[in-house]
């Protein structure tokens, strides 16, 4: 027990958080499992997980703009533009690449966050003016050129289609999709960035303190800017995703998912004022919201209707609860 | 627009030792914003003649009433370095449970008092988490954007409800004194309210002085917590009644009403020049933000072009806009340097 105890006070105070994160998401399972019938199931693994990796591409890239102590509100406008220009291109042309097409989704979300980075770092913007800018000036820019045409499944070509359904590992009726592990592999790439490289080093630093990082010489600016480039980038991965997972793409695709990311973020105990935070909370803080949302529209008792307003409350809990449990275990 | 804001940045800054007065006024943010309103009010009188008409005027006033409303509180959250970003749920609560409240048999003026009671107790719960168990207002706001909009979506669920007495939609539609009606001369009331309580009384001081450092108001005295609770209970309440008159206005209550008008809010606040890092702006700079954005939606609505092209025309105006205060800071400086020779 002493042992136990040990292990947790000399545990880093962003591993206890995370800790804290599994243990409300296993409250949360128990919970629900209570109320509804055959809740633990394989589906609910499944389903969760898909929908899951998502979210948490897109609450990964904000974590390293939020880590700086910036934000991106234009990520929704990014994932619906890139789905519906990929979506486009690939419905004109069944035999693109698929490589191809992915690298499009990609490049076209980095030049969208270099738009926004560029006028942060640079033009000396607060990131919340500007992303809210161009979070109105993207989505125009998709209802212009989309000109009120859907894109729909029937055009797209197969491979894109089976995508979502094509599984890396199976047990039994445990399903690992190739989405999951997409997901696995750029948080642990992204993990491993900001725990270990200079460049994952800085960002904290000048989440932590802007002026210090400037005073011990980094190259803020363009630290700053690369985090709103690599956030668009994995905005734009999300449009993809986002196509392959709903194949009807309109002009509101990926409306409000800029406040989802940022929700998941906080929620994983990532600062909202930069310098503290991980990949692995706010994936963690994305499973949640996911889970949470699921199954509250597994349980017959409570009302499609009730979700979101249950919802808005457990994330409020969710964040109190981390602070409070925060806050007791930092004392004497 | 791209065209009209680089015409204008230059005479904010350029001729400093000529016309004195004149590159005072201009120098200041709501100086270059009466510029860009002219030069806007210009322009939509020369491409529409109906522009200038008096009706049109309070119609393009009127339809966009209720964000103009939320925009004087939102002054104030944003002045203290807080934000609200549960404002427009909250308007949604409360017109759907002004309807839900009259389909269940409550009288109107009953219905009315719960709405306001629903509002400041909405706004006093975000009070609560963000000062007593001092959650950031940003998490705290967006946790209730979301779980504001999912009760109004309870109340009403997927149904509209129009059964509003004949008297209530009338006090939303059409005129009370000459041609102005009731929703206009409840926003030049709370300007008026806004304007003495910011500029004329120790609590606006209050907010003020949070806003630039929380730590320096604890330690002067200030009672930070209380502050903001009144704060926010207040943009509860204020946002309560913009439901309410939204509800009255379109004479019928959705659970999507008012969906995303936070960050039309918020630009209009922003663009008016109050920073987002708090302590200062004033309401000036907000009232001719609302000009501006509401003139510009109505132009661009009278040549034909979209809401959407409005909107990202919007979105372009407020990033130049931050970009310009570069010459703003400039221009502090510039006046710093003066003061302080004097």
């Amino acid at each position: 027990m002493s042992a136990l105890a040990a292990w947790v006070r000399n545990m880093r105070a962003e591993t206890r958080r995370e800790w804290v994160l599994v243990l409300i998401i296993i409250l949360v399972l128990f919970g629900f499992s209570l109320i509804i019938e055959n809740y633990l199931n394989a589906r609910l693994f499944n389903r969760v997980t898909t929908s899951v990796a998502i979210l948490a591409i897109l609450a990964i890239g904000q974590t390293l703009v939020v880590l700086t102590r910036n934000i991106d509100l234009s990520v929704g406008s990014i994932v619906g533009f890139t789905a519906y220009f990929v979506g486009q291109q690939l419905s004109l042309n069944n035999e693109m690449e698929p490589l191809l097409a992915v690298l499009m989704a990609v490049g076209i979300g980095a030049a969208l966050g270099a738009f926004n980075g560029v006028i942060v770092a640079y033009c000396g913007v607060p990131a919340i003016i500007v992303t809210l800018g161009t979070l109105a000036l993207y989505r125009t820019l998709l209802v212009e050129y989309s000109d009120a045409q859907t894109i729909l499944t029937v055009n797209l070509p197969q491979w894109l289609l089976d995508f979502p359904r094509l599984n890396a590992l199976s047990y039994g009726r445990l399903n690992l999709r190739v989405v999951v592990v997409v997901m696995i592999a750029v948080a642990i790439v992204f993990q491993l960035l900001l725990r270990h490289s200079l460049f994952g080093r800085r960002l904290y630093a000048i989440g932590s303190s802007p002026e210090a990082a400037r005073n011990a010489g980094f190259a803020t600016k363009r630290l700053i800017f690369s985090a709103f480039v690599l956030c668009g980038a994995l905005a734009g991965l999300t449009g993809f995703l986002f196509l392959a997972r709903f194949g009807n793409i309109t002009v509101v695709a990926g409306l409000g998912f800029e406040l989802k990311s940022v929700a998941a973020v906080v929620v994983g105990g990532v600062n909202i004022f930069g310098g503290s935070g991980s990949i692995l909370g706010a994936v963690l803080g994305a499973g949640l919201i996911d889970l949470l949302e699921n199954s509250l529209i597994r349980s017959l008792q409570i009302s499609e209707f009730l979700r979101d307003a249950l919802l808005g409350l457990l994330i409020l809990a969710a964040v109190a609860a981390d602070r409070l449990l925060m806050k007791r275990r930092r004392g004497p | 627009m791209n065209r009209l804001g680089a015409a204008e940045s230059p005479d904010g800054v350029g001729k400093r030792p000529a016309l004195a007065a004149v590159s005072a006024a201009l120098r200041s943010w709501e100086g270059f914003l009466a510029l860009l309103l002219v030069c806007i009010i210009g322009l939509n009188a020369f491409n529409t003649a109906s522009f200038l008409s008096v009706e049109n005027q309070i119609n393009l006033f009127v339809l966009s009433i209720e964000k103009a409303i939320i925009a004087l509180i939102m002054a104030f959250i944003i002045l203290n370095a807080e934000i609200d970003l549960s404002v427009a749920s909250m308007m949604g609560l409360s017109a759907c449970a002004l309807g839900w409240l009259v389909q269940q048999g409550v009288a109107a003026p009953a219905a009315l008092l719960a709405c306001l009671l629903i509002g400041a107790l909405g706004g006093a719960f975000n009070g609560f988490w963000i000062t007593v168990v001092r959650l950031p207002s940003l998490v705290v706001t967006l946790a209730m954007l979301i779980g504001f909009r999912g009760m109004a979506r309870v109340l009403v669920e997927d149904r509209s409800i129009k059964e509003f007495p004949a008297w209530f939609e009338a006090l939303g539609q059409q005129p009370l004194i000459g041609p102005i009606p009731l929703s206009m001369m409840i926003f030049f009331a709370f300007l008026v309210l806004a304007v003495v309580i910011l500029q004329y009384s120790g609590f606006g001081r209050q907010v003020r002085i949070i806003g630039i450092s929380e730590e320096v108001a604890r330690y002067s005295g200030i009672q930070v917590a209380r502050v903001k609770m009144i704060l926010f209970t207040a943009s509860g309440l204020v946002a309560a009644i913009a439901g309410i008159l939204f509800a009255a206005r379109l004479g019928t209550v959705r659970g999507d009403m008012g969906l995303g008008f936070e960050l039309d809010i918020i630009t209009i606040v922003l663009l008016g020049g109050v920073s987002i890092f708090g302590g200062s702006g004033s309401i000036l700079g907000v009232i001719l933000a609302i000009l501006i954005v509401l003139y510009l939606r109505n132009g661009m609505a009278l040549s034909n072009i979209t809401g959407h092209v409005q909107t990202g025309v919007i979105g372009i105006i407020l990033i130049m806009s931050a970009m310009i205060p570069n010459i703003r800071g400039f221009a502090d400086r510039v006046r710093a340097r003066g003061a302080r020779r004097k």
